[in-house]
């Protein structure tokens, strides 16, 4: 079943058009990856999902409802939680803190209880370092710490803007593990990722951005055998 | 013991610029702003505690309470017509609209009700007690009570309620704030309506250990208490509170010394070596803007 729907959106900064008609869907359950290069305008898609860019033309739905142009804050609430580029950790507050306000709409006490739990199951390393100061985290534990805010929120879908940039191989196979992890406990993914091997071998579907349109789509195997895609993207021969 | 004595007054004074202080540095952490109307809200604020008491014969808590409730609702007016219309204008934008505003409330309460100061009545008992040979009176012991129990309320607000970690998540990163579903306007509205009330509690006080208020009596504790908060440390909530204290005891000491005429050089004297020598504040990190 289609969860996330975007039909032919236009979005600008200022008079500069960043994507052009661009379509994709998402369905619920899956993991969908986006690569292209930089500047392609993956992080804007993302960032007109979660509300934080208008569009200036086309449709978005997320489960059967417009969220086109609404606050970030309602669309938070209706369940995606985005989990920006550079980690945009709060530096200024303890990991716990942060771990809190990922919740900051939901009232069930006890439900955040166990979900932050269950965060520090899944990365034990906050767990050590809770009453820390995030900005004092190392870039992997930051990008731990900005997924399980994410988490969290509780959402049905997650939007990862570039999760590995700038991680130890190692760290990039766990946070990968992760990804893996949270979406066969029922979150769907949308995946932005300039490691487009690394993407297309946990997505199940991807599409290829060039210059704010969408060029290439189709079912990750397909993808990481095509000869465009691995020229352009997989540093294929 | 004169300077046990002189070290009470100071940081009598000090708490009260510490109060205001408070007010500046939070809005500044949150949008930028050094908010120049703030030292009329505590004027107003001291306005209000005095109606309070001369006209409704309210004691002093009750009006200390009505001076802070209505302060705190005419900060988030002041935020809601005047700046939020500018959060994306240039920052000068902003700063010329505060002293817009500041010179509009002045002149405004002129209006209404003329610029003849006022005497506030005296609430409390002139008795004091004899303490390591320093006379202190029952006044200033109560005023610095109230002054440290809302220090202490205010650092339960920021660090243990939800609204106080909104506050810093949107003073660090407005855009990841939103993505937490953080209302950043209503955040903002709540940092104002704190810092506002915090100045309307400065202003009670302020009246009844001054005695002597008028229209135009925030502007000197107004930039004095700006001066205390680049002297902690802009943005940095423990630093006015420091930064208050010790420019009130820096004056107090000033004058005690002889040279009462040259207190208020004294605190921007401070303000200048400040600039030159750590821009950042006593509790500032010297981090370079990043590109």
């Amino acid at each position: 079943m289609s969860m996330l729907k975007v039909e032919n959106i236009d979005v600008f900064y200022g008079n500069i058009q960043a994507l052009k008609g661009v379509s994709i869907n998402v369905n619920e359950g899956e993991i969908v990856t986006l690569i292209g290069a930089n500047g392609a305008g993956k992080s804007t898609l993302l960032k007109t999902l979660s509300g934080l860019l208008k569009p200036k033309n086309g449709k978005i739905e997320f489960l059967q409802k417009s969220i086109a142009g609404k606050q970030a804050q309602s669309i938070v609430k209706s369940g995606i939680s985005h989990v920006p580029e550079g980690r945009r950790v709060f530096a200024n507050l303890t990991v716990e803190e942060n771990l809190e306000l990922g919740a900051f709409l939901r009232k069930d006490k006890a439900g955040i209880h166990s979900d932050m739990q269950k965060v520090y199951e899944i990365f034990p390393r906050l767990l050590e370092r809770k009453k820390q100061h995030s900005g004092t985290l190392s870039g992997g534990e930051q990008q731990m710490l900005a997924m399980g805010r994410a988490i969290m929120a509780k959402p049905k879908l997650v939007l990862l803007d570039e999760p590995s940039m700038g991680l130890a191989p190692l760290m990039v196979k766990t946070i990968f593990q992760v990804i893996e992890d949270i979406n066969r406990d029922g979150t769907t993914v949308l995946l932005v990722e300039q490691n487009a091997n690394m993407a297309l071998s946990v997505a199940s579907r991807g599409y290829v951005i060039e210059t704010g349109k969408v060029v290439l789509s189709g079912p990750a195997k397909d993808l990481q055998a095509s000869e465009e895609v691995r020229q352009a993207y997989l540093g294929g021969h | 013991m004169e300077w046990l004595q002189q070290l009470i007054n100071g940081i009598s004074l000090g708490s009260i610029y510490a109060l205001i202080a408070l007010g500046y540095t939070m809005v500044y952490g949150i949008i930028k702003l050094i908010n120049f109307a703030h030292g009329d809200v505590f004027m107003v604020g001291s306005f209000i505690g005095f109606y309070s008491i001369t006209v409704f014969g309210l004691g002093f808590f009750p009006a200390l309470i009505l001076s802070m409730a209505s302060c705190a609702l005419f900060g988030v007016i002041i935020e809601r017509i005047a700046y939020k219309r500018l959060r994306n204008a240039t920052r000068i934008a902003a700063l010329i609209t505060a002293i817009g505003v500041s010179l509009l409330i002045e002149y405004g309460v002129i209006y209404i009700r003329g610029a003849q100061p006022e005497a506030y009545p005296n609430i409390f008992s002139n008795k004091s007690f004899e303490f390591l040979g320093a006379q202190i009176s029952i006044q200033s012991v109560l005023i610095l009570s109230v002054s440290v129990v809302l220090m202490i309320l205010l650092q339960f607000i920021v660090h243990k309620t939800k609204t106080g970690k909104a506050m810093r998540a949107v003073s660090h990163d407005v855009e990841a704030a939103k993505l937490m579903g953080i209302n950043v306007d209503n955040t903002i509205s709540a940092t104002f309506a704190i810092g506002s009330a915090l100045a309307g509690a400065a202003g009670v006080i302020f009246g009844v250990y001054y005695t002597k208020i008028d229209p135009l009596m925030g502007v000197i504790p107004g930039l004095k208490a700006f001066v205390a908060a680049v002297l902690g440390g802009i943005g940095i909530i423990p630093g006015a509170m420091v930064g208050g204290l010790v420019l009130g005891v820096v004056e107090t000491i000033v004058s005690a010394l002889g040279f009462s005429l040259w207190r208020d050089a004294a605190a921007f004297i401070i303000l200048i070596l400040i600039l030159i020598f750590r821009p950042s504040g006593i509790f500032g990190k010297n981090t370079r803007e990043k590109v």
